[in-house]
């Protein structure tokens, strides 16, 4: 189980305003750029375009094409070069746009970044931030729209982190940028255009660390990046009926809060995973796994994940909806937990 | 024999940018740099040989990719180079590590997976590393330290340092994707790297024949705007001669160069002797190692009186001592202890 620290808590303050998800996220990156000059950014389209998903608007106006880099369409060359540039010094932040590219360049992520530090005897750090766009609902089939995250909350090494709006894109950025360790930053594309708070000074949430999104009696809800929205509004709609759930972000997948997740479930008796990667294989059974563990004597009902059927994105809008779960999934769920006494 | 063991003309070639071919009557090297080039092939020598028969004896756990044969390419190219200039090796980087200056001690108390290796028996043969001499590490995956370097020449580029980046791999690594990912962007970005083949004619038990339909591995260069230049790998002066040009090149920031040594492996893939398959001739490896490039560089130093038999003999026993104080150092050293499991997993 990991070890948490308590970090303080990132309040809303009086700079804080709406923001996109995509500004914020925007505005992280610029931050963390103006605080270390360390920090650059490479990838396919990033300097003169601006990314395809706008996430990098107007940084190579202020950093310039010395940190602003716009590469070849080599994902493996390009996470090479922030694996080498990481080794010497540098804080990369290398951009692999959608993260169904991640297939092209997995060994530089799975058999060189994650693992240097520990076969090199700790001689050095990777301090490497991937960034990436992740999830359906844009009708961009089964080769961009993937959710990746079992697979590299698999790896040794590697750290996840998936925000789930606007405040967490900003806050997780940064945080994996100023980590020593290869972080992969998992945007969802369908919460780019998303509003909510942000604070406007520098701020990173502490990774590891999962957050209580809504607190509730009945059952806890454990859900992953765009599915903690799908989970609140879950929790609107069984609020109507008389049911409090409680829903979780764990913000970062690895390394993963089981702590928080146990402490919630311990009081309600109920737990409910979900994400929007396909159920078998997926993070929801090692979440399971851990919290029968830890808290089998609690438990009212089996754990009960929610995640996509077992097959590839699919492309035709009726299909991509009918795939991807949603709120009334989710509170069909917890209606079916509740229904075991 | 499998391949030309010496460089060939090319000099006709239309291709653009031209590739050149390096004259070795011409690598003229001075007698300190003969002595130099003696030592470092000495060295990466006798480390392999009581490696492989320390692997025989059943004394090293793992495998062992020995670099028997090529040892003219990392002391001609490492001998060119400043400790802060970067290198990343292969699966067969023990001769990297040891020319670019890796103490014995580490490398055999990591072979033997003891905790005072260059890994702290993390690690093994395949990631051997030591970052105050540049040496970024040997690298399990073929191909995978290429891109490597070149994220390490960014580095020295971005921070405005005239270090450079050497990449070595073999002729199969360059069938791999990253080999042309990295090449192209290199040459996109002017970075300071020298992509370094070592040809030795084979991947693993395949020849090159049989992996790839041109002779040259330095033709591919020319797909990416990179000069390159063929030279005969079993001769570290003219090793050393290109290499210095190159780096002379990189350093002034004119870009990414390859070279091509052709060379030849006196091992097998892994271990000493195949023990199945018979991939090549006997008469095939014992024609290369009438070409051992000790041998050769010995022969020209002793004619040209830039060195004595006896400063030879000298460096040989020197070695030899440094070799057994390591072997003693690493087996007299302790194992990791297992509590540690985790240790260095991630960072902070």
């Amino acid at each position: 189980m990991t070890t948490i620290t308590e970090a303080p808590a990132v309040a809303l303050d009086a700079t804080a305003r709406e923001l996109t998800y995509v500004k914020a996220f925007n505005e992280g990156l610029a931050q963390a750029m103006r605080e270390d000059e360390n920090v650059f950014v490479a990838g396919e389209d990033v300097a003169g375009y601006g990314g395809v998903f706008r996430m990098f608007d107007n940084l190579l106006d202020e950093f310039g094409p010395r940190r602003m880099i716009d590469t070849p369409i080599s994902e493996a060359a390009l996470v090479g070069l922030g694996v080498g540039a990481a080794a010497r010094g540098l804080r990369p932040v290398v951009d692999l746009m959608f993260m169904d590219f991640i297939g092209v360049c997995l060994d530089q992520i799975v058999n060189q970044a994650a693992k240097m530090k520990y076969m090199f005897g700790g001689a050095l750090s990777v301090p490497l931030t991937i960034t990436t766009a992740s999830g359906a609902g844009l009708g961009a089939a089964a080769q961009h729209s993937q959710s990746l995250e079992a697979w590299l909350a698999h790896v040794p090494g590697l750290k996840v982190v998936m925000p789930c709006d606007a405040y967490t894109a900003k806050g997780l950025t940064v945080s994996a940028i100023r980590d020593d360790n290869p972080v992969v930053v998992m945007l969802n594309k369908v919460l780019l255009g998303s509003k909510s708070q942000v604070p406007e000074p520098i701020y990173g949430i502490p990774l590891g660390q999962a957050h209580t999104a809504r607190q509730g009696s009945d059952v806890t809800v454990i859900a992953l990046g765009r599915m903690v929205g799908e989970a609140l509004s879950a929790a609107d709609e069984l609020a109507a009926e008389g049911v409090e759930i409680e829903v979780i972000d764990p913000r970062t997948v690895q390394p993963l809060d089981t702590e928080t997740m146990i402490a919630s479930v311990r009081r309600t008796n109920r737990v409910l995973v979900v994400h929007e990667a396909v159920t078998f294989g997926g993070l929801g059974g090692e979440i399971a796994a851990q919290i029968q563990d830890a808290a089998f004597d609690y438990l009212d009902a089996p754990v009960l994940r929610i995640g996509a059927p077992f097959s590839p994105v699919p492309f035709s809008p009726v299909l991509e909806k009918a795939y991807v779960p949603d709120g009334a999934r989710i509170a069909q769920g917890c209606r079916r937990l509740l229904e075991r006494s | 024999m499998a391949q030309r063991a010496s460089s060939t003309s090319s000099t006709s070639r239309s291709s653009r940018p031209q590739k050149k071919s390096a004259d070795p009557a011409a690598a003229q090297a001075s007698a300190q740099v003969v002595r130099d080039l003696h030592e470092r092939m000495v060295r990466i020598r006798l480390f392999e040989t009581e490696a492989g028969k320390l692997m025989e004896a059943g004394k090293l756990p793992g495998f062992l990719h020995l670099y028997v044969g090529q040892e003219a390419v990392a002391a001609g190219v490492m001998a060119a180079l400043r400790d802060d200039d970067q290198i990343t090796s292969t699966h067969r980087g023990h001769g990297h590590a040891v020319a670019k200056g890796v103490s014995f001690r580490h490398m055999y108390a990591e072979l033997y997976g003891r905790v005072t290796g260059a890994c702290l028996g993390r690690g093994g043969s395949m990631h051997i590393n030591d970052l105050s001499l540049g040496m970024l590490g040997a690298n399990g995956i073929v191909g995978a330290g290429i891109p490597i370097a070149v994220g390490a020449a960014f580095a020295a580029h971005y921070k405005g340092e005239d270090s450079v980046a050497v990449s070595f791999f073999g002729d199969g690594a360059t069938n791999i994707g990253t080999f042309h990912e990295a090449a192209n962007m290199a040459a996109v970005l002017r970075l300071p790297v020298l992509f370094i083949c070592e040809n030795n004619g084979y991947a693993e038990f395949t020849p090159q024949s049989k992996h790839m339909l041109i002779t040259d591995v330095a033709d591919r260069a020319a797909a990416y705007g990179m000069p390159s230049v063929i030279v005969d790998g079993m001769d570290a002066a003219a090793v050393h001669q290109a290499a210095t040009e190159a780096v002379a090149r990189a350093r002034a920031g004119e870009g990414p160069m390859m070279i091509e040594a052709k060379t030849y492996r006196f091992y097998d893939h892994q271990g000493v002797k195949g023990l199945r398959h018979p991939y090549r001739s006997d008469e095939e490896v014992a024609e290369w190692k009438t070409r051992d490039p000790i041998d050769l560089l010995e022969a020209r130093a002793l004619s040209d009186g830039t060195a004595t038999r006896a400063e030879l003999d000298d460096t040989w026993q020197r070695t030899r001592d440094d070799i057994a104080d390591a072997i003693a150092y690493a087996e007299a050293s302790p194992l990791p202890d297992t509590a540690d499991l985790l240790l260095n997993v991630y960072s902070g």
